[in-house]
């Protein structure tokens, strides 16, 4: 029998923390054609928005249309506040649901997951880090449109001091500020949603499923806040404060909506963590 | 020798799928520093067992003690120093070969990153693949692939590698790149365990087996205490082969006629029977002996007795 083998093992000092996985959860997240494709359908929104407003311009007016739609050819600076209205339904949760669905679920059809598991990630630790990835999507996205909006609309329409919802005006400054409120308050709303995608994706082995999933909720949650039948229910879907994002645009900024939000979705993201953990932390991991 | 002697020690390890014990209650013992080796046939348990050992898979019942930790209790204290490949390597196929190991590097919180970049290079050179190490994994051939699996498991030093049928899909020199490979970690202290269904390699790599058949571990041991326990055979060139297999079955053996070649073998199944006596035998009958040979047996014959003759996998 030899000796027991003095373990040369590299020094244990680096990365105790967990960023570098953080970090390379990100570098994996955006190095991936899917993200871009997803990040750049996005920003398409407030151009096509704006384009279109602007090549019709002369015959706009008839007060239909999204929110703030009417208010563009007058400031440009509202491209992006359109464009969210437009993108928070629909588009935005799809992509959320995507990068959500994913985070185990594609690890485990990669079969990758077995080898961060083995490595050892740590499964509470892989949960964390694949949240924090698929929150920083959430974060991204609504930056793009927000900021794509920003830009396109200063190109095609004047830009100039604000007139918010309340009657009081702020420059330009001030609205860039309530612009990146904004971006947070949507990324906070679709924190919920991220944790739910992240307890559907620890159930399967097919990301498209975990995927098709998630964004399915989000539409089924806004079908049952359409009703009023369900009022009762309401205060307790994860998108009823999705479009509840006007109290920031008035002088001073009411947060009620905010904190209300924040609160909801804090929920959300306990329940479903805990879900996902109850399920990851004693699944066999056989792909 | 205390449990501490082991690299990888189960006792009755069971997991059930369903109502189909895939592994039914196996007692491992794999000592510290050998080259062990893994056998058995397709679905008879062995990947199974590798991920129950590696904490992928909770056991049904049994207990695990791997290094010097109980599994999967100590997991994070034991995997750092194990390095594993299991049922075939896994990629991301957008991401290159390096951007792969460094990726899997990461998941493990103790690897030092200022050190990433050397032993994540050293890995691939080791493996071969220090050319290819910037493509996109996608664009791997199935060895290449295979081979990055590989230095997966070598990105740190390790104590124990656990390596899951390492040479599947490797051309000859592949093949014995890996062989050189796991003989020269194994010279620096490493365990090695390595599961294959080909007893050849085995052959070449292992001082120690453990053959596994439909769920069972049905022999462990040394090479030689294998071969041991298989019985020999005997193999007769005749030109009267039915009178001498009439002899071989009076002597109580189950003789095979290979008509075309007149050759007749059997195994030496009576126990005290010995070959210069069935020798005696056919001379005094007169059959007329143009070739004899006596063998002790092969590990294939030790192999197809315990596993089972048949091509179909056990369901
Ligand atoms: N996820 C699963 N669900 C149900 N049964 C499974 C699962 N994985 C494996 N099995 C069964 O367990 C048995 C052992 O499979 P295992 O993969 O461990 O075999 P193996 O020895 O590694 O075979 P091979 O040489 O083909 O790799 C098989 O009968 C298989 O059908
Ligand atoms: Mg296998």
């Amino acid at each position: 029998m030899p000796a027991e083998s003095v373990s040369t093992r590299p020094s244990r000092s680096g990365g105790s923390l967990g960023l570098t996985l953080v970090l390379s959860e990100i570098t994996v997240l955006f190095r991936r054609l899917r993200t871009w494709a997803m990040i750049g359908a996005l920003a398409l929104i407030p151009i096509l928005i704006a384009v279109v407003v602007r090549v019709s311009s002369d015959t706009s007016g008839s007060g239909r249309g999204p929110a703030f739609l009417n208010s563009i050819t007058q400031n440009g600076l509202f491209v992006s506040l359109t464009a969210l209205t437009v993108a928070i339904p629909l588009f935005l949760p799809l992509t959320i649901g995507v990068v959500a669905g994913d985070t185990i679920a594609g690890e485990a059809n990669l079969g990758t997951l077995r080898y961060l598991l083995v490595a050892p990630a740590g499964r509470i630790r892989l949960l964390l880090v694949k949240y924090a990835g698929a929150a920083l999507f959430c974060f991204v996205a609504t930056l793009t449109v927000v900021v794509t909006g920003a830009i396109i609309g200063a190109l095609l329409f004047p830009v100039g001091p604000v007139t918010l919802l309340s009657g009081d005006t702020v420059g330009i400054g001030g609205y860039f500020v309530r612009l990146l409120l904004l971006a947070l308050y949507v990324t906070v709303s679709l924190l919920g949603l991220s944790a739910i995608g992240l307890f559907i994706s620890t159930l399967t082995t097919i990301p498209v499923g975990a995927m098709a999933a998630t964004a399915a909720l989000a539409a089924v949650a806004q079908i049952l806040g359409a009703l009023p039948q369900l009022e009762w229910l309401h205060p307790w879907l994860f998108t009823n404060y999705w479009l509840g994002f006007a109290d920031l645009l008035r002088e001073p900024i009411v947060w009620t909506s905010f904190a209300d939000n924040a609160l909801l979705q804090l929920g959300y993201i306990a329940v479903f963590g805990a879900l996902a953990y109850g399920r990851f932390s004693t699944r066999d991991v056989l792909s | 020798m205390s449990t501490t002697d082991f690299a990888i020690r189960t006792r009755g390890l069971t997991k059930v799928f369903g109502r189909q014990a895939a592994v039914g209650g196996i007692d491992l013992a794999v000592p510290r520093g050998t080259v062990f080796g893994f056998l058995g046939p397709n679905g008879s348990g062995k990947t199974t067992t590798i991920r129950m050992l590696l904490g992928l898979a909770t056991a049904t019942s049994g207990e695990i003690d791997l290094l010097d930790g109980e599994m999967p209790r100590d997991a994070r204290a034991v995997l750092p120093r194990v390095g594993a490949l299991v049922e075939g390597p896994a990629i991301y196929p957008f991401l290159s070969g390096r951007a792969n190991l460094r990726r899997f590097d990461a998941a493990d919180r103790h690897t030092s990153p200022s050190t990433r970049t050397a032993r994540v290079d050293a890995a691939l050179e080791r493996v071969g693949l220090g050319h290819a190490a910037n493509k996109r994994a996608h664009a791997y051939s199935l060895g290449m692939k295979q081979r990055l699996g590989i230095a997966n498991a070598l990105l740190a030093p390790r104590d124990l590698l656990i390596l899951d049928e390492p040479t599947n899909g490797l051309d000859p020199q592949g093949t014995r790149e890996v062989r050189h490979l796991i003989r020269s970690l194994s010279d620096d202290g490493t365990t090695i365990f390595v599961s294959s269904h080909l007893l050849a390699e085995v052959e070449q790599m292992c001082s120690m087996i453990a053959v596994m058949s439909a769920g069972r571990l049905v022999a462990q041991g040394t090479l030689d205490e294998l071969r041991d326990e298989g019985t020999a055979r005997v193999r007769i060139t005749t030109p009267d082969p039915l009178e001498a297999r009439r002899v071989l079955l009076g002597l109580g053996l189950a003789p095979e006629v290979h008509g075309r070649d007149d050759v007749v073998t059997a195994q030496l199944s009576v126990p005290g029977l010995l070959p210069e006596t069935v020798n005696t035998a056919l001379v005094r009958a007169e059959v007329r002996v143009r070739g004899f040979e006596a063998s002790g047996a092969s590990l294939e014959d030790r192999f197809v007795a315990l596993t089972g003759e048949g091509f179909d996998v056990a369901g």
